[in-house]
């Protein structure tokens, strides 16, 4: 008898996972319909007139969709999307200015090595954004993900301490990735 | 002008990425080394440029299609990185000699996996 609510309640999550990601599209796609619509009212449709309606659309979202009553993710992810973005390309921009730094040096002074990191990440989805966007980071590559899954195989540049390499992976990468993901 | 210089920054950059990623290739000390500056200096060279095309012309047509040759090659060239090094480590392509540690050789079940 006690089990019977947590039951219910876990049910009851299982099914708002899936209506949430309908929502989001949902949204995400009156955003863009409002942003079409922008653009064809200004009369002519450029990279500008898009970008404006959708900024704009976006506002109109967050103003008036509490006022249907209901609730949804789509505005915290989006959010969650642009930091995304902005730390990924800090990463990328930092990781080409170090190549070339290590290029140019006279005698290079790596120390590379081959790490292994536990992997959060379970679908294929996850662990493919993972692997390619280690790829594109900082000082990284990756190798091969384990038979089991549970471990993904790198190539780091500089590997002063694996556990710190390890550390700095799991809580800046991997976390930022699944917050976004799930 | 405005339009003018930021074409010209972007291009500029581009080509510079795209050369440290080619002499990347050549002096690094192993293939693994190599992969590293051929992936990151390449897509960065190549997104840069690509950019430098959109605000050239800053049509519709030209911009929609640079952010899709721009989304591709960041999903395409980290994969293709991937692959390669991947094969290169299963054919038994030795380590730099500085390589300081090998996880997936001791943890790993490499003999395991192909049977």
């Amino acid at each position: 008898m006690l089990c019977q609510p947590l039951e219910i309640e876990s049910l009851y999550n299982v099914q708002m996972a899936k209506d949430e990601g309908l929502v989001i599209m949902q949204l995400f796609i009156t955003n863009l319909l409002i942003s079409m619509l922008w653009a064809l009212l200004m009369g002519e449709v450029s990279v500008g007139s898009l970008t404006t309606g959708f900024v704009l659309g976006y506002v109109a979202l967050v103003l008036l969709y509490p006022s249907t009553g209901k609730k949804s993710s789509y505005f915290q992810k989006t959010m969650q999307f642009i930091r995304f973005a902005l730390f990924f390309t800090k990463e990328l921009l930092i990781s080409s200015y170090r190549v070339a730094k290590d290029v140019a040096k006279p005698l290079p002074l790596m120390r590379p090595g081959v790490i292994g990191i536990p992997l959060d990440a379970e679908t294929d989805l996850e662990i493919t954004m993972l692997a390619n966007i280690i790829s594109l980071t900082p000082g990284t590559l990756s190798l091969e993900v384990s038979p089991d899954r549970k471990t993904l195989y790198i190539h780091a540049m500089y590997v002063i301490n694996p556990d710190d390499l390890r550390r700095e992976i799991k809580d800046g990468l991997e976390r930022r990735l699944l917050e976004l993901l799930r | 002008m405005i339009r003018e210089i930021g074409t010209s920054i972007f291009l500029i950059l581009g080509g510079m990425l795209t050369l440290v990623a080619a002499v990347g290739v050549l002096r690094m000390p192993d293939l693994f080394l190599r992969m590293h500056a051929a992936t990151k200096a390449g897509t960065v060279g190549v997104s840069s440029i690509t950019i430098g095309v959109m605000i050239h012309f800053g049509t519709i047509t030209v911009t929609s299609r640079g952010v899709l040759v721009i989304a591709f090659f960041l999903l395409t060239a980290p994969v293709a990185a991937h692959m390669i090094a991947r094969a290169a480590y299963h054919s038994g392509v030795s380590l730099w000699l500085l390589t300081r540690i090998d996880e997936w050789k001791t943890h790993g079940e490499i003999g395991k996996e192909e049977e």
